[in-house]
């Protein structure tokens, strides 16, 4: 049942210099093991899911998916439309199915629409930067929006953020919680990126940066970016325990 | 056993306030079972500020012990007004609360029982990943079998004690979280 789930060719370190933030604000205790229990194979991913599906009736609304128009002044966003989608999967491949996934993200001058954001660059008054919607019966989300744009944070001198999207998953399980940022592939500014670099190893800062696509790309109207997402499940055998409990309790 | 590469997580950084759309740690109504209680606390960083910018989620079965999902499929029953789910963004004070019930005690394995408790998460701007702990209640009995509290060295399981305030006239626990230093919470590898 035990075992270190953060895998450190995957996972960021808490403590990252490079990340002034992280300098008081991560542990200095190691983490404890902990078993994966009921209360960590549970979790609210489907009971979200399903108080989302009754809001909408059984299907996700443009008001959700098109961050374009979704501030609801009747007029268009300001920026280069995209279209973000991808699949939710599980460790093994499973689609996940019916699974919330929240985004918010900059307006294209790099702004977001939050009190503490001092970045003089201009909101726009028809953007508001937030999206959900529930993957397909693929495990399928998909989002129009506008490219976000860069920013300047204090980290370091001239720090920017790369272009990115917030991403916010539950997936099936605690477990399987996900906050994790999406990156546009060849944006200069991700090496320079505190960030970015953070997580240890190329082959896994590549699954956080979304792929040109294409086939998405819809003629006459928006570009198009696949970005896969993959979130941990319960480990293999967990459950001969569990299901000793349950019969027990029967 | 693993055909995908996890995708790694990145921090919530400080604009997550556009997500918490509405609040969501009101998690009993007047039509939930059980004993109402309000568990709140204060996010201190290293240096022993506050820490006005985390998210905190938190995930917790009904007072009878049953969570309100599929893997669950005990008997016990579940509770048509209580989901078991909260989020609430610290305020300027690093202050946060969530209005909910006690949970009932839920299985371990198949000899053993967990004391009541309230899993947690702790989101913020310098965290590159979420910090995941627990809440337990200081004036609980059954701490003392808790299997998950005896894997934590004797002198830390205090920080993962919620501490009942029996003078404020209504059943309050204080749950403050130390990300770093004197006192630092538990927190756990899942």
């Amino acid at each position: 049942m035990d075992g270190p789930g953060r895998d450190p060719s995957t996972f960021p370190p808490y403590l990252y210099e490079a990340y002034r933030a992280t300098v008081r604000r991560s542990p200095k205790q190691p983490l404890i093991p902990l078993p994966q229990t009921l209360s960590e194979i549970t979790g609210p991913g489907p009971a979200m899911s399903a108080a989302l599906h009754q809001t909408v009736q059984g299907a996700v609304s443009a008001e959700d998916t098109d961050l374009t128009t979704n501030m609801g002044t009747g007029t268009e966003a300001m920026g280069e439309r995209i279209i973000v989608t991808g699949r939710v999967l599980d460790e093994h491949g499973a689609p996940l199915v019916g699974t919330l996934v929240e985004i918010w993200q900059t307006n294209a001058a790099g702004r977001y629409r939050h009190r503490v954001d001092q970045h003089h660059a201009p909101l726009d008054p028809n953007f508001l930067g937030y999206g959900r919607c529930l993957t397909d019966t693929s495990g399928v989300y998909r989002f129009v929006t506008i490219r976000p744009g860069a920013y300047p944070w204090q980290n370091h001198p001239n720090a920017w953020r790369p272009a990115h999207i917030h991403f916010s998953l539950f997936g099936p399980s605690w477990v399987s919680r996900l906050v994790t940022q999406m990156y546009f592939p060849g944006d200069p500014l991700q090496p320079l990126d505190p960030i970015f670099n953070s997580v240890p190893t190329d082959a896994a800062r590549v699954r956080l940066v979304a792929q040109y696509a294409h086939d998405v790309t819809q003629e006459g109207y928006a570009l198009g970016f696949r970005f896969d997402i993959v979130l941990r499940g319960p480990r293999a055998t967990p459950f001969e325990p569990f299901e000793a409990a349950q019969r027990a309790t029967r | 056993m693993s055909g995908r590469a996890l995708t790694p997580p990145q921090t919530v950084g400080p604009f997550f306030h556009i997500m918490l759309r509405e609040p969501m740690n009101a998690l009993a109504t007047p039509q939930t079972a059980g004993t109402r209680i309000r568990i709140e606390g204060v996010v201190y960083d290293g240096d022993r500020a506050v820490v006005p910018d985390a998210m905190i989620e938190i995930w917790q079965a009904n007072a009878a012990g049953r969570y309100r999902h599929p893997a669950d499929l005990r008997p016990a029953p579940l509770d048509p007004a209580f989901v078991g789910f909260g989020r609430c963004g610290t305020d300027e004070r690093g202050f946060y609360s969530f209005d909910t019930i006690k949970p009932g005690p839920v299985p371990f394995d198949a000899q053993r029982v967990q004391a009541p408790h309230i899993s947690m998460l702790v989101f913020a701007r310098g965290l590159l990943d979420h910090l995941r702990t627990r809440a337990y209640f200081d004036d609980e009995r059954a701490n003392a079998d808790d299997p998950v509290l005896h894997l934590v060295p004797q002198q830390r399981r205090p920080t993962l004690l919620a501490k009942h305030r029996p003078d404020v006239g209504r059943v309050v626990y204080r749950f403050d979280i130390v990300l770093q230093g004197d006192g630092e919470t538990v927190f756990f590898d899942l």
